[in-house]
């Protein structure tokens, strides 16, 4: 059981630190700042998700102290990673003028909500 | 066992460290680097949660807590700075 234990903690640690790499490796190789978005938002979500996993399961079986904060640290990271990747996405629409061009027009005339004010009938956010 | 796979994913976290430093160095966008800064935050609040696997000491969560609201705010700051020219309006 004890063997169980360390081989699952020390294999969620290393399916952790791996896609760490790749969201990194990622970042550093991909062509263009919209493509390099995917690296930091989704594998290296997914890796800080499988450390803190993995600490959870050793604070709890190994250590036999149970411990919250792991679950406080993901919940707030996998809420945060999305909305920063979504304003980094906006700011970059915003100031890119050669991007602005290649965008498809949005239904309705209601225009892109970075460039355009919002229409009178929307409804308030 | 724990230990060995602590030791690499110290070595694996350092690399991505480096990698994150060099797209902050290179750019060439000023939100290239902004998005290097917030990948270098999560790999920093990884390395934090390994030392407390490492060491088996639960004091180290809050300065991982600490770091990912921090990481968040900073980067969301930036970019509302970069959308709309001020922070707070």
């Amino acid at each position: 059981m004890a063997f169980a234990t360390e081989l699952l903690v020390s294999a969620l640690i290393l399916i952790g630190a791996f896609f760490l790499v790749v969201g990194s490796f990622g970042l550093a190789k991909l062509p263009d700042l919209m493509r390099r978005l995917h690296g930091p938002t989704k594998a290296t979500t997914l890796g800080i998700g499988a450390l803190l996993l993995a600490s959870m399961l050793y604070f709890l079986l190994v250590r036999g102290a149970p411990s919250l904060h792991e679950i406080l640290i993901s919940v707030f990271l996998f809420l945060t990673a999305p909305v920063t990747a979504h304003m980094i996405a906006k700011a970059h629409i915003l100031r890119d003028g050669a991007l602005q061009n290649t965008l498809p027009e949005a239904p309705d005339g209601a225009g892109w909500a970075t460039l355009k004010p919002a229409r009178e009938d929307a409804p308030a956010a | 066992m724990i230990e060995t796979a602590c030791l690499i994913a110290f070595g694996a976290i350092a690399a991505a460290l480096l990698m994150n430093l060099y797209r902050l160095a290179r750019g060439p966008a000023v939100l290239d680097r902004v998005l290097a800064l917030d990948t270098m935050v999560i790999n920093a609040i990884a390395l934090v949660v390994v030392v407390g696997v490492f060491f088996g000491t639960g004091l180290y969560f809050e300065a991982a807590l600490l770091f990912a609201m921090v990481g968040f705010l900073s980067t969301v700051a930036f970019c509302k700075y970069l959308l709309r020219g001020n922070v707070i309006e």
